[in-house]
């Protein structure tokens, strides 16, 4: 089993006015192909610095981090846009899709700085729509006439098209009820356990986490429990109504 | 990211929001279309004047003569007042080589009745060679002879607006036919009317319609009263390549016949017609800079206006662009984009204000005598201003989208 994820004592301090605050506190871990890890932890815990780091967005002050064997802890931007661009699949809160534009164009925007050209990308992006059990009658739709829950998984999509070593959710069900946020959760749960994807899921929600085979709770920058879920909840799959 | 995808996804930017794309753009449409209408209407403003200056005569030199000055004294009559041509330097002239023809002339004012009616008016001695090198064409009758010149022959030969003044009166327009072979009198002596030029639409203090052509012999003997001087020599050089040489040529061989050894004591002048062209081309020239400066102004103005609204764009798009990074842009990548938007913004402003200038142009020819004229160097000047005006007024923008974090970027609200 390959390793995707390895943390070894990653820190992280910010300064504002002179003042160093230590964010991320050593955190050490490794996550395996194939894993679906859950990331919990209240706000302020600093999830969100972890998951910057562990997005390539960011690096760590100190401590090593290597993402599909590759050392990106002290990267410059344009290195780490390389990483994101080659290994990482993201889905945002806020879904982020860029509005007024059909789904498909969203879908295969990742892969217009891959240099892929129109075809292809629309050859790919069927492919990661279909994965991601999006209807093909809402392909041509522009994204803003869609619910919240379909731009998740219009969202889901485009993190797969280039086909990352790693899928990285942001409390992704966070603007979502419960319904449609199962809806999300069960793609994701149908993407790793039929091809396999790696996803590390951040969230402050048990109900969320529950969802995943790994739990790792972090509390005031420091790893507090990293344990298998041994009740798995399976996420309803429900003939969804857009 | 190909060029292809570029221009797609900068089409789809500019044209999502199609009212503020074109508020914006209209900033330089009106600045590329006044530089263009000013120009062309300034190109248009000097070919006229040209062309009313070679209406004198094409290829001209004109000899003039100096002040006067009483030996000893530093007192001037004025330029034009010596009496220091002569018929044989003008005969000199015409020896030199690159001069096609030469012309002699004396002129005076003199009053001249015909019936009832008087003008005043200036006359001027010719010879034949005067209608080739003053570009003098003959309405009705014929110009003077040289048989008119050699025998003194009391005939004239008079300009369209002396055929009003004389022949006319306030019900009826003379027409030529009315006054060939009719008699007028010249300072009091008697002249047959042997032709009548066509108008040449001269104008102010130097009209040229305002004219009688006499023989340049019977000028002297009658008018005059003296036959060693004449008062112009007028001169066409062969092409304009040899004007300056003439010129040259003209100035030495008089200043030898005159025995003048230091060329800034020359009691004449020799004007070339090019200098004259050419001061009345500088200020045209200097006039159509003037307003195209002015036009430029208002280039930047909308240059201005399109920074502005790129900086709003990033601002608006902050989350966009934080995705973009996110999801693998480079700073390279953003700053081409936004600097691509801001480019195809004045490129369609510069196109559009080059039609715009175009049409204002062709509305001034119709609507006015100016024959403007568009060149191709101005619209290839005006696309690339309008170019580099997106770069210039796009660049910062375009750091600032580039410079953004892409985490704090997904977190603007």
């Amino acid at each position: 089993m390959n390793t995707i994820i390895e943390c070894k004592d990653i820190r992280k301090v910010y300064n504002t006015g002179g003042i160093e605050t230590e964010v991320l506190k050593g955190i050490t871990f490794s996550v395996n192909e194939g894993e679906f890890v859950a990331i919990m932890g209240p706000s302020g815990s600093g999830k969100s610095t972890l998951m910057h780091i562990l997005g390539a967005l960011d690096t760590p002050t100190s401590g090593e981090y290597f993402l599909d064997g590759k050392d990106v802890s002290k990267l410059s931007d344009d290195e780490l846009a390389d990483i994101r661009r080659e290994k990482i699949g993201f889905v945002f809160q806020a879904f982020n899709l860029l509005p007024r534009t059909t789904v498909m164009r969203n879908v295969s925007l990742p892969l217009i700085y891959e240099g892929v050209s129109k075809e292809r990308r629309e050859v790919i992006a069927a492919k990661a729509l279909n994965d991601s059990a999006f209807p093909e009658q809402f392909w041509q739709h522009h994204s803003n006439q869609l619910s919240g829950g379909m731009m998740q998984r219009v969202a889901v999509a485009r993190s797969l098209v280039n086909d990352p070593a790693l899928i990285l959710a942001d409390e992704p069900t966070g603007n979502l009820d419960s319904k449609t946020g199962e809806m999300v959760l069960h793609t994701f749960q149908t993407l790793n356990a039929q091809q396999g994807k790696t996803i590390i899921l951040i969230t402050h929600e048990e109900d969320i986490a529950k969802h995943t085979d790994r739990i790792i709770h972090i509390r005031d920058g420091n790893i507090l429990s990293d344990e298998k879920n041994q009740h798995k909840v399976v996420a309803r799959h429900e003939k969804e109504i857009p | 990211m190909t060029t292809r995808d570029l221009f797609d996804e900068t089409y789809s930017a500019v044209t999502v929001n199609k009212v503020r794309s074109g508020l914006t753009m209209l900033g330089i449409v009106i600045g590329i279309a006044s530089v263009i209408a000013l120009q062309a209407i300034g190109t248009g403003a000097q070919s006229s004047i040209q062309s009313s200056i070679q209406s004198i005569g094409s290829n001209l030199l004109l000899v003039m003569p100096g002040a006067t000055r009483s030996f000893g004294s530093t007192v001037s009559a004025g330029r034009g007042s010596a009496q220091t041509l002569t018929p044989e330097d003008s005969a000199a002239i015409g020896q030199l080589s690159g001069v096609a023809a030469v012309s002699p002339s004396v002129t005076g004012r003199y009053q001249v009745l015909y019936k009832g009616t008087n003008t005043n008016t200036s006359v001027l001695g010719v010879v034949p060679a005067y209608t080739s090198v003053r570009n003098i064409q003959v309405d009705q009758g014929a110009f003077i002879t040289d048989a008119d010149v050699s025998a003194s022959n009391r005939v004239a030969v008079i300009g369209p607006t002396v055929l009003q003044d004389l022949f006319g009166n306030a019900n009826a327009t003379a027409t030529p036919d009315m006054a060939i072979g009719q008699t007028i009198r010249i300072k009091n002596i008697d002249f047959k009317v042997a032709g009548v030029t066509v108008s040449k639409g001269g104008s102010g203090f130097n009209n040229q319609d305002n004219m009688i052509y006499v023989p340049l012999a019977t000028a002297q003997h009658f008018l005059v009263g003296n036959v060693s001087y004449v008062t112009e020599i007028d001169i066409e050089a062969t092409d304009q390549s040899v004007m300056t040489q003439v010129q040259n040529d003209v100035t030495n061989l008089l200043l030898a016949r005159h025995n003048i050894s230091d060329p800034t004591l020359a009691d004449f002048n020799v004007l070339n017609q090019a200098d004259i062209v050419a001061a009345a081309s500088s200020v045209t020239g200097t006039f159509t800079t003037l307003l195209a400066a002015i036009a430029g102004i208002s280039l930047v103005v909308g240059g201005i206006g399109i920074m502005n609204m790129m900086l709003t764009t990033v601002t608006e798009r902050t989350r966009e662009i934080g995705l973009r990074k996110a999801i693998g842009a480079k700073r390279k990548d953003i700053t081409l984009q936004f600097l691509a938007e801001s480019v195809m913004l004045t490129f369609t402003g510069g196109v559009a204000g080059i039609i715009l200038g175009w049409l204002i142009a062709l509305a001034v020819t119709y609507l006015t005598s100016i024959a403007t004229s568009i060149s191709v160097s101005s619209i290839v000047l005006a696309f690339g201003v309008s170019a580099v005006i997106g770069i210039i007024f796009g660049y910062y923008p375009a750091r600032r989208a580039a410079g953004l974090s892409p985490i704090e970027a997904l977190r603007y609200e």
